[in-house]
Order: C-alpha cells, then structure tokens, then sequence
C-alpha cells in the first residue's frame, strides 16, 4: 500500500522479496546498499539469528529520483525464508505493492520453490491480494552453479504465466538491480493505473 | 488494491501539530507517527539524530507481530504497548485501527503522564484520519499519479 505524501511531496512504496530458504534475497538486498550512492539510500536491517538466517525481515530504504515534483522511495524488505517462519511472512505481505520472488536454480531446490511460490500466493489471498494482479516479477538465481535447472524448465514450472523474469547470480550483482528495476517499474505504472 | 494511505498539506499541519502539543504535555524527547505498514507520517522532538525511517520500519514490524501474538490468544490486537529501558522508554498506541503513536520518553517524564497524554493525542489523531479516509475516497480525489506518464517512469531509470 503506497503512501503519498502531499505535504513533503513523497511517494513511499514497499517491495519484498520472497522466496526458499537461502534462495538469495538477502543478498540481493546487499548488493543493492552495497551499490547505492549514499545519499540515495537508508541504514539496511536485517533481523537475523546468529547464525546469520533471516528471523523477521531486512529492510532497505531507497531513493529512486523524482517524479513530478514527488521523491520516490521504495521500502525493500525480505521474508524469512524458512518454512516454519510462516506467521512471520505473512505480516511482512501487509502493505505490499510489488513482488519479487527469488527462485534457487539448483535442481534439488525444485520443490522448495514450487512450494515457497504455492506460500507466496496464500498469504497473498489471506491479506486480500491476488498475485496474478500484484507487480510481479521472478528472478533465478545461482545462475553460476554448476547443478542448475534448465531456464525452460524453471520457467515452466514457476512462471507459467509468463511475468517479467531476470537470470542472477546475486553476490556478483548480475542480475540483481534489472530485478529491481522491474518491479519498481511495474509498481509505479500500476499506481498510475490505480490514479 | 491501491488505497494507500494519502496526505494533504491541510491535514499533516493538524497532525503535526498534535505530535508537538503531545512532545510537549507528555515532557517526551521523540513522538512519532507511523503508518501500520512502516512509513513515517510525522515526528515531532528530538528526532533529528534519529533515524527516524529505521525506527518506523520497526515499530510496524514490531506492531504486527505483537498483533499476531493477540490473535493467538484470542485477542484482537494489543492497542498499547510499554517497553521499559534503562534510560529510554518506549510507549506505542494504535491509533484509529491504522497508524501507531510512539513516543519516547526519559526519566523527566512518567508513564503514567504519558498514558494520559496518549489518550488525549490518539483520539484528536483518529479524527483527523477518519477525515483523510472520507476525503481520500471522495469522487475526483486527485492522485499525483493521474498525470504521469510511461515517460516520467522509463526517465527515473535511464541513468
């Protein structure tokens, strides 16, 4: 749910990423603060564990430039990934204006992301969402390892419907901001849809 | 789908206004007003050397799952939340069903003090909000959106 700020002419929007367990969408927020000017970006978040695994969400403030007079920023969070975090993942849906679901192209993730996709889509319907209707985009990730799943094959099988999709090997960054660029994109044409 | 959250120039003055009034009665160094989903609306004290956006992301991650905490138990949400620090306290109401009120106090003020101050400010606040609601759905409500075109998007992502 976008806020709009009349009064110091702002656009706030909120984008998660979502995704298996270890698919990558912490790092991909790294590499977006890493690579971000500092005038252009916010402390990053992350509530983890000890060992390093997302507890709650990170979050990433991000300034994008103006449009018309209105400076847009663009809330980035991350889910849990684990399968028993689901009550967590469902609060962090609130609000949502796009979607970025990051897929792990090992072939032995196959199952794990068909079922963090089927989780997505749930908790999208208990908040009131429909995820055909959402911006929405795929990234594959691990691009750069050795036991990946073919393109064809993970297209058919998570993206049938055929949104906007980028391959990624996140810690290098390819991919990574293509990803952001695209949801961020379709955010704002579906707000000015929405106007 | 997009029923964000909209603010006038009219309305964030009243709003302000009620966050400083609140600074002020309530003796607090911070008060704050954040949307349920983690956008900032207002602040008001010693913010400056906060940072505020942190701190707004956090309360709403922190509201929803104390809020998902209460459904567990049967309750429908908890509207008020206390967190005692050594120096620093924190009290955070919900306001209107939609936004949270935190203010941030030290040992110059009390819990109590703050509580009534809170009362007060929450239920100014609300009205304003059911205002923004009324005004925000009214036919021909302008969005800034309206006028944008594919253009001024493909422009923000040329560099």
């Amino acid at each position: 749910m976008s806020f709009i700020n009349y009064s110091s002419r702002e656009i706030n929007c909120k984008i998660v990423y979502y995704g298996p367990g270890l698919c990558g969408k912490t790092t991909n927020l790294q590499y977006v603060y890493a690579k971000t000017a500092q005038e252009a970006k916010g402390k990053m978040i992350s509530l983890a564990t000890e060992t390093e695994r997302t507890l709650f969400f990170d979050f990433l403030p991000l300034s994008l430039g103006e449009i018309r007079g209105f400076k847009t920023r663009f809330h980035l969070y991350t889910v849990p990934g684990q399968v028993f975090y689901d009550a967590s993942r469902k609060l962090i849906l609130k609000g949502v204006d796009g979607v970025v679901f990051v897929a792990d192209s090992q072939i032995e993730r196959t199952e794990a992301n068909l079922e963090s996709v089927d989780n997505l889509r749930t908790n999208l319907a208990e908040q009131g969402y429909d995820l055909d209707k959402l911006p929405y985009v795929i990234q594959y990730n691990k691009r750069d390892l050795p036991n990946v799943a073919t393109m064809e094959e993970l297209q058919r099988l998570i993206n049938p419907r055929g949104v906007p999709e980028f391959q990624a090997v996140a810690p290098t960054g390819v991919g990574v901001f293509d990803t952001l660029k695209a949801v961020a994109k379709l955010v704002l044409t579906e707000l000015k849809k929405g106007a | 789908m997009n029923s964000g959250l909209v603010m006038y120039d009219e309305e964030f003055r009243q709003i302000a206004g009620i966050c400083d009034r609140l600074t002020r009665e309530a003796h607090a160094k911070v008060v704050f007003l954040v949307d349920k989903n983690g956008q900032l609306i207002a602040s008001s004290g010693q913010a400056q050397n906060l940072d505020t956006t942190s701190l707004a992301s956090l309360t709403a991650g922190n509201v929803a799952a104390m809020g998902g905490l209460a459904k567990l138990i049967g309750e429908k949400e908890f509207p008020t939340q206390f967190h005692e620090g050594e120096h620093e306290s924190l009290h955070m109401s919900i306001v209107g069903g939609r936004v949270v009120l935190v203010v941030i106090f030290d040992a110059s003020s009390s819990l109590g003090l703050v509580r009534l101050r809170v009362k007060r400010a929450g239920d100014d606040l609300a009205k304003i909000f059911e205002t923004l609601a009324v005004k925000q759905s009214a036919p021909g409500a302008q969005s800034p959106f309206a006028e944008i075109t594919d253009d001024d998007i493909d422009n923000l992502f040329s560099e």
